[in-house]
């Protein structure tokens, strides 16, 4: 096995959305060791195509490398859900106990979004572009050769190449047996850090799913706050039009109103965009990581049955021994991958946490700031009148 | 400067107190007093408090006391009271005429009302107005004694009748169609108003399920935790500061119903000009109809079509002596006419010049009062957002340590 499991690029990540390839090196964070990434992707342009049995939307897939082993240094590709798919269950099945990126799911249930309306189809491409930036920060999935030929190969290539190798259902035996194996009662030699995370997953997948239905709902509330403020600024305009002497003023306040409801549309953009993608996004790894570990307890119950084994048959002492090297072995390697991802991947969330937080209160205070502004000039026209109608009544 | 009484009496509303008695019917029934006081305004050289006095009064004397001014007075635009029941509520705010928050705003409109009364230059100096506030025991007795409700039925049948007035003041016209479009546009505003409130209230309450859940996520999270938990508590903040800004929102509402229901009174007002106007308009067509009937009479010539004119030509004209007699009594009425028709000319014209006095004292007071609510409801909003960029500066700087 060559799996890098160091940590010396824990902090490899892209927290925002590169625009383009090239701005990508400006978003890349620099730690103390400035490291130079060489994987640049992005996922844009979706396309859809009508075929006689189906329609299906495709994504352009670009990328640009500095590696050696790519043998350009520019890539164009064209992918659709499938390929990514595809990509995924590759990556699981090569690494069983690294945590693998989530995928946007095929259909969203909640809400009317449509399956193919353009709001459904720009965060599904948002959460794909992700999807490979994650998989190509990731110190050993970057140089996984699926997701190699999934960058670079032509359409052709590609379905040929996806012929190859075991079938769909061998995986999903794999899953099936990670599971029932699991549901027999958990692993009996599993070592405590296991168990803790195992613990340490059960509550955050809870508090993350809360946080996903709270955050929903925020952006719902506001929703319906700009709805009516919409009506709210034009009635005092209404008014002015009966009025003379409060006829300015009443202009001025609808003109507040009104720049106050534009600014909390820019809020609840700003939500959609950062805080509820990041959270369901780790919504669904909450599910990744529970099935990683019951990957992890399967590979060791292997083991375990093995040993059980060999303790009651004395013959083929020699053969099980080998074998049972070799699972440990397995066993070792797999814990030691999945610890590192572990610990890396807990770093990026508190980042990506961290970031996407922030990043509301910063929307929050850039809101209320504008607000704030336009009443206080609002106020400063009003007070200036005030006082030249003093003026003008002190007068002779 | 008129020297109005709320220059030289100090008035306020000061308690409001739930009460039960006996009601007309002698069926029990809970209602709400509210404590008058009042105290003679000392020069400021004296240095010495005087007594206060005070009584307690129900809102049904409140509005007893307005029907006896609005009759009095139909040529001045009378202060409105404040609502009777609570109107544009939204979700958190009580309907219920009993609760707390309503009898405070309720006792402060009263106030309010009361105030305004005594800084009117006509309505200050009415005897009714001043026991109203002075003398506990009879007042109501008083009221009635000066026979203003023959007056207000009729009043109140006229102000709902529809009449064509021919020649109306153009004034008085425009100013029905403004404190129609008054009235019109303030309830939509009160309307909306109270629906962004409620949205509003949403949106902060909401980030109050965050305190929780970060405060459990935070048991889990070793370095996350401390970030998470104070982030907690700013948002707990931020939801519990929505409800002192909205009630505050609702006394700007409340300066709103003012003019809401002032747009009545001045609709009144202009309703009083066109109920004269067509008494005048009635009146003068009589006489002109009685003169002309008298000229028939006398010339024996017939230009209008009667049905009298023609019984008498197909059963016989009258005598000489019997026309003589219609004529005297027609110049007698016509007479009487004249002297009514010129009287009620000048009634209204006397109307409309202090009508008009009063409209043009309320329009510079709705105006200056208007302009300062929209100035309040910008300092409210100002408050707003500061309380806002101070909770999220904080959450800003736990989450920055998270």
């Amino acid at each position: 096995y060559l799996q890098d499991t160091s940590l010396a690029d824990a902090n490899s990540f892209s927290p925002s959305m590169p625009i383009s390839p090239s701005s990508m090196i400006n978003q890349y964070k620099f730690e103390d060791e400035p490291e130079l990434r060489d994987l640049f992707i992005t996922v844009d342009d979706p396309e859809s195509h009508i075929t006689a049995i189906e329609t299906f939307i495709t994504y352009r897939v670009i990328t640009k490398t500095s590696r050696g082993e790519f043998d350009s240094c520019e890539y164009e590709v064209r992918r659709r859900y499938q390929d990514f798919l595809w990509l995924k269950s590759k990556l699981e099945e090569a690494h069983p106990t690294l945590i693998i990126p989530p995928l946007p799911e095929k259909f969203i249930m909640k809400g009317m979004v449509e399956r193919f309306s353009d709001e459904f189809i720009e965060t599904r491409r948002k959460a794909l572009h992700k999807f490979l930036n994650r998989i190509a920060d990731h110190p050993t999935l970057t140089f996984n050769e699926d997701f190699k030929i999934f960058l670079t190969a032509q359409a052709w290539e590609l379905s040929s190449h996806k012929k190859q190798g075991p079938g769909l259902l061998s995986r999903m035996g794999q899953t099936v047996r990670a599971v029932a194996s699991s549901v027999r009662g958990g692993v009996k030699n599993r070592p405590e850090m296991f168990t803790e995370m195992n613990d340490y997953m059960e509550t955050f997948s809870q508090k993350i799913n809360v946080l996903d239905k709270i955050a929903h709902r925020i952006y719902k509330e506001e929703r319906e706050y700009f709805n009516e403020m919409k009506e709210y600024g034009p009635i005092h305009t209404l008014w002015s039009a009966s009025e003379e002497d409060i006829a300015d003023s009443l202009k001025g306040v609808a003109s507040c109103i009104d720049k106050c409801c534009k600014a909390t549309e820019k809020r609840m953009a700003g939500l959609s965009e950062n805080l509820l993608p990041i959270i369901h996004e780790y919504v669904l790894y909450s599910e990744i990581l529970m099935g990683v570990l019951k990957r992890r307890d399967q590979i060791q119950s292997e083991l375990d049955s093995k040993v059980d084994a060999l303790a009651n048959k004395k013959a083929d002492k020699d053969l099980f021994s080998e074998e049972i090297g070799k699972l440990e072995d397995k066993v070792e390697c797999a814990n030691n991958a999945l610890k590192a991802d572990w610990d890396r991947w807990k770093q990026n969330m508190q980042c990506d946490m961290r970031s996407a937080f922030t990043n509301v209160a910063d929307n929050n205070l850039h809101y209320y700031e504008e607000c704030l502004a336009t009443w206080e000039s609002f106020l400063a026209s009003q007070t200036v009148d005030r006082h030249r109608e003093e003026d003008f009544e002190d007068r002779p | 400067m008129e020297d109005c009484l709320a220059k030289k009496m100090e008035i306020t509303v000061s308690e409001a107190e739930k009460r039960t008695g006996r009601n007309a019917m002698n069926m029990q029934e809970t209602y709400t007093a509210y404590l008058i006081e009042t105290r003679a305004v000392e020069s400021q050289n004296e240095g010495q408090c005087s007594p206060v006095d005070s009584l307690w009064r129900r809102y049904s004397e409140f509005e007893l006391l307005r029907n006896y001014l609005l009759v009095t007075y139909p040529h001045i635009v009378v202060p409105p009271l404040p609502e009777k029941r609570a109107d544009f509520v939204w979700h958190k705010l009580s309907a219920d005429n009993m609760d707390p928050d309503f009898v405070e705003r309720r006792r402060i409109g009263l106030e309010n009302f009361l105030l305004r009364v005594a800084s009117h230059p006509v309505l200050c100096q009415d005897k009714i107005f001043y026991s109203f506030l002075t003398q506990e025991g009879g007042w109501k007795e008083m009221v009635n004694e000066t026979g203003f409700q023959l007056k207000a039925d009729s009043r109140l049948k006229a102000l709902n009748a529809t009449f064509r007035v021919k020649n109306p003041d153009k004034r008085f016209t425009e100013l029905k169609h403004y404190s129609d479009e008054l009235q019109s546009v303030i309830s939509h505003l009160l309307r909306v108003r109270a629906r962004v409130a409620d949205r509003l209230y949403g949106v902060y309450k909401v980030h109050g399920n965050y305190g929780r859940v970060f405060s459990e996520w935070s048991a889990i999270e070793k370095e996350m935790g401390d970030g998470l938990q104070s982030a907690g508590h700013h948002m707990d903040v931020y939801a519990a500061s929505i409800d002192d800004i909205l009630e505050e929102e609702e006394h700007y509402a409340d300066q709103l119903k003012e003019y809401l229901f002032y747009a009545e009174a001045l609709r009144a007002v202009c309703r009083k000009h066109e109920l004269m106007q067509y008494d005048l308009e009635m009146a003068a067509q009589d006489l002109t109809s009685k003169k002309q009937q008298c000229e028939e009479l006398a010339t024996g010539t017939m230009r209008t079509f009667s049905l009298k004119g023609m019984t008498s030509k197909l059963f016989g004209q009258e005598t000489p002596e019997q026309r003589e007699a219609k004529i005297k009594v027609l110049e007698e009425q016509i007479q009487e006419g004249e002297e009514q028709l010129k009287s009620k000319n000048l009634e209204g014209r006397d109307f409309v010049k202090s009508a008009w006095a009063d409209i043009e004292r309320f329009k510079e007071q709705k105006n200056h009062d208007l302009k300062e609510a929209l100035i309040s409801y910008a300092v409210m909003q100002i408050s707003m957002c500061k309380k806002g960029i101070q909770v999220w500066t904080n959450a800003k700087e736990c989450f920055s340590k998270m």
